[in-house]
């Protein structure tokens, strides 16, 4: 029953054998055990009961849609027809451009800050990064609108269509017109605010690395950065993909700041400029003045899909994790 | 020395009673977001007036306030658009009993536009305004907007149309008003608090959509009058239904007000978008406050009965501090012996 680390801390005592109920609880084990086997049950507890409220109370749309819910391709509330694929794809679309955005960058940047960088630099830059991901997402929606916005139709936008235009299959994702709002101006917002998270794990992921890891690989007549590349990044890419999918559940689920800069139209397009919409905004939008049962219900079970969307991926991340860790990296 | 006692027991016995007299009466209500900030004014001076009496408001959206009504959380409701027959026969299902509805102001939406090159206001004449936001009219120079316009160089570029992504009252006006200038909005995409855009771009609240209509070049689209005031935003005119071209102003919407108050429905549940009469604004709409006919609470009823009678005298005159439009006599004649209904 006891691990060898508890049996060293209590064999001390000279009176050591069975202990009793109140010499246990004395000692803290069973009081400590008890209370965090209730809070971790409490996280079991509402996650079902969440999955069990959305079940429910979207038992309307799921009995009348069924799983054409997910490839119908309108919203209308007036003649209750819903369907949910522009949303999902809309809130793919935006987490992976997101993601291709951010991990590039949030990873070169951890690399710097735990490798190359003074050690006074890299952690006040830390600092200002973990100031970073607690700003409210309200501010990077007023950010995105006043800044990212303009520049995609002046700027981003025309040198895109300008470089990519005539490149076969990418000239479809960026075709105009370019309003400046849309699916690639919510994926950079959405890739500014997520990149904190993966600079700031990653490189304290990256700094648990043991120093004799770099010292051998440097023995061997590596290079600083072939060092760095070959055999620290591998060792800590448990950690740096936690970081990742982190930043993919913020993107998913995040709101405010992309329904200020997505066009909200529920549209599926190839094209990265055209308007789009996600889960998490037209439930934030649309749910205050919701009045049918059916359009409430229907709302609902957007919200029952975002769930099942994050559960997959959040799977889906489990499995990468376990598969690369059996290909060699950090020992388990 | 007893009968000192039993003596001030007594009196304090009597001093409860009638202290229940003027015993604190808490009303909550919750509903519409557009006349919000004339609520909160009108609570708050009344309950300065009457001390006794305080209305929490909540402002969460007309829908959200129909649903409270529904599920008998609230004391009152508000909203911007009227309870739907369903509606009102689930609420007498529920609770046994009607809903009233009384209007307190009125709001109106104007259309607003950003242009390159065109300073000064368009007119905009019905058959535009339906085709603009059908998406059968895409050019700024489309002789439908063009003719209403003599003089005024518009240009051949596209229009980008901005309309609400939230649920909203100022969405139900517009698709109102569509609704009754165009069969074909009629039956395609309909009037409600979100609908179905056959067009354009999105934008969260008023602001979302002033903020798009700002920073996009060639675009077009409404927001409330108030806000418009409030930001001294551009806006143009609008054809009524006499086929004069409107600019929106408190009077034009207290007008449209006025030409349907005659032939008022007794439950008020009345669109005056498109109302007939020259100086009439057309895209003009009444909020309403969602009252149940019994109120068991004789003190709560009370309460209710007095702010009634109150915001429909003294209440109106200070809507238009607050650029709100106020309610035409008539109306307000008329909804003053309904405040008997509610008992």
């Amino acid at each position: 029953m006891s691990s060898t680390a508890t049996t060293l801390e209590h064999a001390a005592p000279p009176q050591s054998g069975p202990r009793s109920l109140i010499q246990r609880l004395r000692h803290g084990d069973e009081v400590a055990h008890l209370l965090t086997l209730v809070f971790a049950a409490l996280i079991l507890l509402l996650t079902s009961m969440l999955v069990y409220e959305l079940w429910v109370n979207s038992h309307l749309s799921r009995s009348k849609f069924g799983w054409m819910f997910f490839f119908t391709r309108v919203w209308d509330p007036i003649f209750d027809n819903f369907g949910a694929a522009p949303f999902i794809y809309g809130t793919l679309v935006t987490s992976i451009v997101s993601l291709v955005i951010a991990v590039p960058l949030g990873l070169a940047a951890a690399i710097f800050l735990s490798e190359l960088a003074p050690r006074k630099i890299s952690d006040t830059i830390s600092f200002l990064i973990d100031l970073l991901a607690a700003v409210p997402s309200v501010i990077y929606g007023l950010l995105g609108i006043f800044v990212v916005v303009p520049l995609m139709r002046t700027e981003i936008g025309p040198h895109l269509v300008k470089w990519f235009g005539h490149v076969p299959y990418l000239s479809v994702l960026f075709k105009p017109p370019n309003y400046g709002v849309g699916f690639l101006t919510a994926g950079i917002v959405l890739a500014i605010m997520v990149v904190p998270f993966i600079i700031s794990v990653s490189r304290e992921v990256l700094l648990t690395v043991p120093r004799e890891q770099r010292e051998a690989a440097l023995a061997l007549g590596a290079t600083r950065w072939e060092s760095t590349w070959k055999v620290v990044v591998p060792w800590a890419r448990t950690g740096i993909m936690g970081s990742v999918f982190l930043a993919l559940a913020r993107a998913l689920g995040e709101t405010m700041a992309v329904t200020m800069v997505i066009g909200n139209d529920p549209k599926i397009a190839a094209s990265l400029f055209a308007p789009g919409y996600t889960i998490a905004a037209v439930i934030a939008n649309e749910f205050t003045e919701a009045t049918g049962d059916l359009y409430l219900s229907a709302l609902i079970e957007l919200g029952l899909v975002l769930f099942f969307i994050t559960f997959i991926l959040n799977g889906l991340a489990r499995i990468l994790i376990v598969a690369t860790e059996r290909g060699g990296g950090q020992p388990a | 020395m007893k009968k000192t006692l039993l003596v001030v027991s007594l009196l304090v016995c009597l001093a409860a009673a009638a202290g229940a007299q003027s015993n604190p009466v808490l009303l909550n209500a919750a509903g519409a977001t557009f006349p919000y900030p004339m609520y909160s004014k009108w609570f708050d001076v009344y309950h300065q007036q009457h001390p006794n009496i305080q209305i929490n408001y909540q402002s969460i959206g007309s829908g959200g306030g129909i649903r409270q009504v529904l599920a008998g959380t609230v004391d009152f409701g508000a909203s911007d658009g009227p309870m739907t027959d369903d509606q009102i026969k689930e609420f007498k299902d529920k609770r046994g009993v009607d809903i009233l509805h009384f209007p307190t102001v009125l709001g109106a939406d104007v259309p607003t536009y950003n242009i390159e090159g065109v300073r000064g206001e368009l007119n905009f004449t019905q058959k535009a305004l339906a085709g603009i936001f059908l998406g059968t009219i895409t050019k700024w120079n489309d002789p439908l907007i063009a003719s209403a316009n003599p003089g005024v160089k518009l240009p051949s570029s596209e229009i980008v149309v901005v309309h609400r992504s939230d649920g909203s009252g100022t969405t139900y006006v517009w698709t109102d008003f569509l609704s009754k200038i165009s069969e074909e909005w009629k039956s395609k995409v309909g009037k409600g608090t979100s609908v179905n855009w056959p067009v354009g771009l999105g934008g969260k609240g008023n602001e979302g959509v002033a903020g798009l209509i700002k920073q996009t070049p060639n675009s077009f689209g409404y927001v409330e009058l108030i806000y418009a005031i409030q930001n001294t935003m551009p806006y143009g005119k609008v054809e009524n239904a006499s086929g004069k071209f409107v600019k929106a102003d408190l009077a034009g919407v207290t007008a449209a007000a006025a030409s349907t108050a005659n032939n008022m429905p007794d439950d008020f549940r009345v669109s005056i978008t498109n109302a007939s009469g020259a100086t009439v604004y057309p895209v003009s709409s009444f909020t309403w406050l969602l009252i149940p006919s019994k109120i068991s609470d004789a003190a709560k009823r009370d309460a209710i009965k007095g702010f009634l009678q109150w915001m429909l005298n003294d209440g109106q005159n200070a809507t238009e501090a607050l650029a709100y439009a106020r309610l035409p006599k008539p109306v307000i004649a008329k909804e003053l012996k309904a405040i008997a209904l509610v008992q």
